[in-house]
């Protein structure tokens, strides 16, 4: 159907009418732009929102504890749930093998932290090894806390970036000494949060540590666990909530406190939010896809109507043609391959054109909503063939219309 | 070579219908050369139209070359044209953006023959009508005279049975047409069965055969003592 004659024929037409083409092209341009484009930005509203999420381990249930508000077993409400080193042993050995990574941490609330003249308040948390990876923080230089600081009662710090940028300067923190409530902590690592400057101002010491030095005993704030990674988001999904339950009804029983209860004992999985975000983007995709299509569509009805225009134009060819022994077939192939050749071309062009405008405009948009909006491969790849077929489309019309016609009335045409 | 028996044909002009073939009987053997003569609107046209299967009769038989051409569906007669016809039109009809030559192997691409033959072949036929140097210019650096050479040339190059021409010479000049007219009788010579629209008395007489058509039948159809074109020129 695609021979070298059809590709020539098609040449011939295309360099006869520069003009006609080119403004076939420019609707079709226009639309593959736009989809593109609109496609990009909602990759960019995508990563922009992927990010705020991304600041902590994404499969992580977190454990607070608060205020009864509903009486239960005798017991009134307004009681405090405070949580202990054993509610953390229990939950590790009752869920044995569930988690990846799991650490309680405690707050001190006072957290003047100085370091010769500097001095800042920051957020203090006595916490485990594995906070690390709970946190999703990286370490920048030094190391995180260890299992042996936690049994030494070890007097070391890990500060956030912020902190170091802060107290230090330029100045290397590893191995310094800064003041912790007027007690010398030694700096052993400093570490970054995808979290942000927010999550970069905090300092984090080990949390037997945390406990001695503060006369906290056995209290601690908060428990957070990660499961692992499923491939299926759902399998991820249905296996956190079951979590959650078995979490949520243990420390209730334990604590007396009422199933209704909810802000007495409140465990969250991120993969929850994280479920509505993805919700979410699907809805966002949708809408893209769909105003970026409407517009695609556009440029096809435009091509459709010029490639009508083309065989109204072109009747009396046709005729000769068929005179002389055109096939149908010939003649809808003849006005399809150019009616394609087009739709891909100028497509292409749009693509590139909107790549270029992605390329170069997006790494500059950085913010709390959009960050790097960008175009994948596969959506490339996609939308080209999305051409292919548009331009089949749009020459359906006009190719069938002119495989219908007479000859002696295609002849007869001036 | 063909054989039309009882023909009939109307055109539909608003509510009315136009009849304008009345029952044609009439055969051409293979060699002849024939011209159907007539006035304006006699019905020439329609009738040539019928035998090229650009157009269908109502009523009555046709057979081209023993086949019955009734009811083709369009691939089949465009397969038809292609393999037994050959046209050449008043008004030429080349491609006005395709070169002499690709004008005349047009037909020999629905052949689904090879560019290499092809081209060959075309330049053959171009050779024939005395355009060989011309083969790469398009049918606007071309005369009236030139054109329809290409024209005859490219109605020739599938090797049709009949060629089919209707009022060749009626955009051309008396000596444009007569030159146009040694040619056809050349080809004639050559034993291809030709036959010839005109409206054009002098045209007429330089066939061997003469269809008189009026109102839609034919009044007379007799041999006639050729003229050769070339006495003319
Ligand atoms: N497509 C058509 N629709 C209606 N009337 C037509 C059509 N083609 C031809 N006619 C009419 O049929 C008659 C014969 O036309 P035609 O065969 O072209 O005559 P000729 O070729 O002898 O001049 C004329 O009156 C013409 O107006
Ligand atoms: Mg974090």
């Amino acid at each position: 159907m695609f021979s070298i004659e059809r590709w020539q024929e098609v040449f011939d037409t295309i360099s006869k009418n520069k003009l006609r083409t080119f403004l076939t092209s420019i609707s079709v341009i226009f639309g593959i732009f736009i989809l593109v484009v609109l496609l990009g930005v909602g990759e960019g509203m995508k990563n922009g929102i992927e990010k705020q999420f991304q600041s902590d381990a994404e499969n992580k249930i977190s454990v607070y504890t608060g205020v009864t508000t509903v009486g239960y077993k005798g017991l009134n409400p307004g009681r405090y749930i405070q949580l202990k080193n054993e509610d953390f042993d229990y939950t590790m050995s009752a869920n044995a093998g569930n988690f990846e990574s799991a650490s309680s941490m405690y707050r001190i609330w006072s957290g003047l932290i100085t370091y010769g003249e500097e001095s800042g308040s920051y957020r203090v948390e006595g916490v485990m090894s594995d906070y690390q990876a709970l946190e999703s923080a990286s370490m920048v230089s030094g190391r995180f806390i260890n299992l042996t600081d936690q049994k030494q009662y070890e007097k070391y710090v890990v500060i956030g970036q912020k902190v170091a940028d802060d107290l230090f300067d330029e100045k290397d923190p590893i191995g310094e000494y800064i003041k912790l409530s007027k007690i010398n902590f030694k700096v052993i690592g400093v570490f970054s949060d995808p979290g942000g400057e927010r999550e970069e101002s905090r300092v984090y010491i080990p949390l037997s540590t945390s406990q001695k030095v503060f006369g906290a005993g056995n209290d601690i704030r908060s428990m957070a666990f990660t499961i692992p990674k499923r491939t299926n988001f759902d399998d991820a999904l249905r296996e956190s909530e079951m979590i959650v339950n078995d979490l949520t009804n243990q420390l209730k029983t334990k604590y007396k406190v009422s199933p209704e209860d909810t802000s007495a004992i409140s465990v969250n999985s991120s993969l929850e939010s994280a479920k509505q975000f993805y919700d979410l983007m699907d809805v966002i995709k949708v809408f893209f896809w769909g105003v970026g299509i409407a517009t695609l569509l556009a440029g096809i009805v435009g091509v459709s109507n010029i490639m009508l225009i083309i065989v109204k134009e072109r009747t009396k060819e046709i005729g000769i043609r068929k005179a002389l022994g055109a096939k149908p077939m010939s003649i809808v192939a003849m006005v399809l391959h150019e009616s394609i050749f087009v739709t891909a071309i100028s497509g292409f062009v749009g693509l590139i054109l909107a790549l270029v405008l992605l390329e170069n405009l997006g790494p500059l948009i950085d913010s709390e909503f959009i960050s790097n909006p960008e175009v994948s491969f596969n959506v490339a790849i996609t939308t080209l063939i999305i051409l292919i077929i548009a331009g089949a489309l749009a020459g359906f019309f006009p190719a069938y219309r002119g495989a219908i016609i007479k000859p002696i009335d295609a002849l007869r045409d001036e | 070579m063909i054989e039309i028996k009882d023909l009939h044909k109307s055109y539909k002009v608003g509510k009315n219908s136009l009849h304008v073939l009345k029952g044609i009987n009439f055969s051409v053997k293979e060699g002849e050369l024939v011209s159907i003569m007539g006035s304006s609107g006699s019905g020439k046209s329609t009738l040539l139209n019928i035998l090229g299967i650009l157009d269908e009769a109502d009523q009555g038989t046709y057979h081209l070359d023993g086949v019955p051409i009734k009811n083709l569906n369009e691939k089949i007669a465009a397969n038809y044209r292609n393999k037994f016809l050959g046209f050449i039109f008043q008004s030429f009809n080349l491609i006005n953006y395709k070169s002499a030559i690709d004008n005349v192997a047009l037909p020999l691409i629905y052949q689904g023959m090879g560019r290499k033959d092809r081209m060959e072949r075309s330049m053959a036929y171009l050779e024939k009508v005395g355009l060989a140097d011309w083969a790469k210019h398009k049918p606007n650096e071309l005369s009236g005279g030139q054109k329809q050479r290409v024209a005859i040339a490219r109605a020739l190059a599938s090797d049709p049975k009949v060629l089919l021409a209707d009022e060749l010479t009626g955009a051309l000049d008396t000596k444009t047409s007569y030159e146009i007219m040694d040619l056809i009788q050349g080809i004639n010579d050559e034993g291809k069965t030709i036959l010839v629209v005109t409206h054009e008395e002098d045209i007429a007489h330089m066939t061997k055969r003469i269809v008189n058509l009026k109102d839609g039948i034919i009044i007379d159809d007799s041999m006639n003592e050729q003229v050769k074109a070339i006495q003319n020129v």
